[in-house]
């Protein structure tokens, strides 16, 4: 008898979940661009809800605060489930199975298309977020667009700089480069006056490489659907290896892991005395180099001909999953996230933002940094963030490609040979996994 | 020439010379954890690796490690205690009685027991955490104790161990004796076997408390809320903190937990060898 009933009442429950979700099915259309409006993401702010969302952001915790406490309604469920490759692989795993994935992840803009192309995640096109457009640098906005789709809103930026350690500089009369062969004089310069130093260290990064070839013009990745192109020899990537191989066969770069405490300590007592990175730099200088406090400096990143131009390097951006229950709840949060309020809590804790109100507000741009001498780093920085190279693209499974570049392009690093070599066996490596994945990869 | 004896062995200084070099390599990352664990985050970037420097901090840097966090350190120690006790305790159990029926009792299929055990003992586990994580994920399990418990459970290399062990150092006449006397299986096994097999039980004891405490690659693809991680994993998140925009690092924290964590390990390295040594020479009856 109860367990006839129990049954009735399960069946009962399953019809109602699926009328439940045909309706909600027809009523906000999946993908269809006529759908659009926000209309639905406010009345599930409205409604309220749980929602589960992802991230290692520090200022994650203080903005989901800030959240709840503007929507008492709305209870986020904040896990630091790991950071970047980490997450990246429990989300891979959550899809495969079919259940356990977050509502809201943040994703890396380089990872963006490999979890875009699978269909993970829900096109934010669908709640009409497509009008934002506007509010952004153009870099940023097209890296969370992938395919004619809108997989996220943009959290920060990395345009890319040139950090330098002005006091060594000075002590080896080095002038600030602005082009990338004045980079490598100094290079030498630096290196043969002072063996322990180095103008910078590169130690096999992908991260960095893919930005170099990025800002060098070259554009080695492409894809179409299940279509890919990969060539990493083509005439941007050359130009940069032309460069970088000077400093990697002449063993002008410290052979000193990034992120190591050792990295750390060589930025602040001067062994490596410069950088190019991204604009997130300065929190990590504050955070982990006490040693370089009044000695570093800001300068736009050199480049070939000495005309402006930069590459992104990181920069994350939140997207809503698929496998979520509550879509419009997850979308309304990415909202408030990056293009509301809850970009102010990200700027104080040091980030980069990737909303150009917030660049270009004169709080912002007039903040003389203490750390950097009292230099207004943020202007170098911003003006960066507008001269970034167009029409770059990442692999729809970049993170993997990442993974092996220290087993075929490292090589060329460990034994200071050129990296023409190492690319065309890390190309090889990117073709093979390709096909073995069900794309179809070509070799230019 | 130089005469020498069994009692005065010849000195080779090539031989001391490379046995000193491992001895440096094996003990020097220990070294630098200790001196490492002493020093604030500021000294720990401005200060030489090998050498003391700045304020002793340690015993600030051990009650930062357990408060940092809301004390979710001590949390990763209590649940990493839990893995040990239930998942290594559980797998040394399994491992005494099934590696002790195979080798004591005759059934068919026992060969090929003994071929998929073999088997077993060559795949590393790494291998099986993602295939292991769908069959979780299945069953609903995951982002739960049991994802991590139930997969510590299985020591083929503890089976095996005992295994052998048990062929040797139990001699079918005891248990005849022991059937003789009256004695039922169970009985056997819990008063006379267990003794008998001490010291392989506390080596397999040993190996599964060291890999389910320095386990790593399975809670880190099972677990996604840090309220469950072990220690490695959770000493892992705060390395990784401190890259990125905005990042905090707390590599002072990691080193103190990272010594911290070895701590229990040792303890129970001391407290187990002397059975374990013996156990190597001890036999039951004299034949």
């Amino acid at each position: 008898m109860s367990r006839i009933h129990r049954r009735v009442k399960a069946a009962v429950a399953v019809a109602v979940a699926l009328a439940a979700a045909l309706a909600v099915g027809c009523s906000s259309g999946t993908d269809g661009p006529a759908a659009g409006s926000q209309d639905s993401v406010d009345a599930a702010l409205k409604a309220g809800g749980t929602i589960t969302y992802w991230s290692w952001t520090p200022s994650a915790k203080d903005q989901v605060a800030a959240f709840e406490k503007e929507f008492p309604n709305v209870k986020v469920n904040y896990v630091n489930a790991g950071t970047n490759k980490e997450q990246y692989t429990k989300l891979q795993n959550a899809i495969k199975a079919g259940s356990g994935a977050p509502d809201v992840a943040q994703i890396e803009y380089y990872a963006l298309p490999q979890f875009a192309l699978t269909e993970s995640l829900a096109n934010l096109d669908q709640y009409g977020f497509g009008a934002f457009e506007k509010d952004y640098a153009p870099s940023t906005w097209s890296s969370v667009r992938v395919n004619n789709g809108l997989y996220g809103l943009p959290q920060d930026s990395g345009p890319m700089a040139l950090f330098y350690n002005k006091e060594v500089f000075d002590a080896h009369g080095i002038a600030v480069p602005k082009t990338w062969d004045e980079y490598v004089a100094a290079a030498k310069k630096l290196h043969t006056a002072d063996p322990g130093k180095y103008l910078t260290s590169d130690t096999g990064d992908p991260g960095f490489a893919t930005s170099m070839i990025w800002q060098a013009g070259g554009k080695p990745f492409a894809a179409d659907g299940r279509n890919v192109k990969v060539d990493l020899a083509d005439p941007g990537t050359k130009k940069w290896t032309a460069t970088w191989n000077q400093l990697v066969e002449g063993k002008l770069l410290a052979p000193i892991k990034e992120w190591s405490d050792d990295w750390f300590r060589a930025l602040g007592d001067g062994t490596i005395a410069s950088l190019v990175t991204g604009a997130w730099m300065p929190g990590n200088f504050k955070s982990s180099v006490p040693g370089g406090a009044g000695k570093w400096a800001v300068a736009p990143m050199p480049t070939y001909d000495g005309q402006p131009v930069t590459a992104e390097n990181g920069g994350s951006t939140q997207s809503v999953l698929k496998q979520s229950g509550n879509p419009a709840l997850a979308a309304a949060f990415v909202r408030w996230l990056n293009h509301g309020n809850g970009v102010k809590p990200f700027i104080a804790s040091g980030g980069f933002p990737a909303t150009t109100a917030d660049l270009n507000s004169p709080a912002f741009l007039d903040q003389a940094d203490p750390y950097f001498g009292g230099q207004k780093i943020n202007q170098v920085l911003n003006d960066a963030s507008k001269n970034v190279a167009k029409g770059w693209s990442y692999l729809p499974y970049q993170t993997y490609a990442n993974s092996v570049f220290s087993d075929t392009v490292g090589k060329a690093y460990l034994g200071g040979t050129s990296l023409d070599a190492g690319l065309n066996a890390w190309q090889q490596a990117i073709v093979d996994y390709g096909n073995q994945q069900g794309f179809t990869v070509s070799a230019g | 020439m130089a005469t020498f004896s069994v009692t005065r062995p010849r000195k080779s200084r090539v031989l001391t010379a490379v046995m000193a070099l491992y001895l440096i390599y094996t003990l020097v990352p220990l070294v630098w954890l200790v001196i490492n664990a002493t020093k604030t985050q500021p000294t720990l970037f401005t200060t030489s690796g090998l050498a003391f420097g700045g304020p002793f901090a340690l015993f600030d840097n051990i009650g930062e490690t357990f408060t940092y966090d809301n004390g979710i350190f001590l949390r990763w120690l209590g649940n990493t205690l839990l893995y040990v006790v239930a998942g290594a305790g559980g797998a040394t159990v399994l491992a005494t009685a099934a590696g002790y029926g195979l080798a004591k009792y005759r059934f068919p299929g026992r060969r090929a027991v003994f071929a998929v055990v073999l088997g077993a003992v060559a795949v590393p586990g790494t291998a099986l955490a993602v295939p292991t994580f769908l069959m979780f994920s299945e069953l609903g399990l995951t982002n739960t104790p049991l994802a991590i418990i139930i997969p510590s459970l299985i020591s083929p290399f503890g089976l095996y161990l005992i295994w052998v062990y048990a062929a040797d150092a139990i001699p079918d006449e005891l248990l005849e004796a022991a059937r003789i006397d009256g004695a039922g299986e169970i009985r056997i096994f819990l008063t006379v076997t267990l003794r008998q097999l001490a010291p392989g039980i506390v080596t397999v004891a040993l190996f599964t408390v060291v890999s389910t405490w320095n386990n790593y690659f399975l809670p880190l693809i099972m677990l996604s809320e840090p309220k469950w991680y072990p220690l490695t994993v959770g000493l892992n998140q705060w390395s990784a903190q401190a890259s990125g925009a905005g990042a905090q690092p707390v590599y002072h924290l990691v080193l103190t937990g990272s010594l911290l964590t070895i701590v229990p390990l040792v303890i129970a390295f001391l407290l187990m060898q002397r059975y374990w040594q013996s156990g190597l020479s001890a036999g039951s009856v004299k034949q």
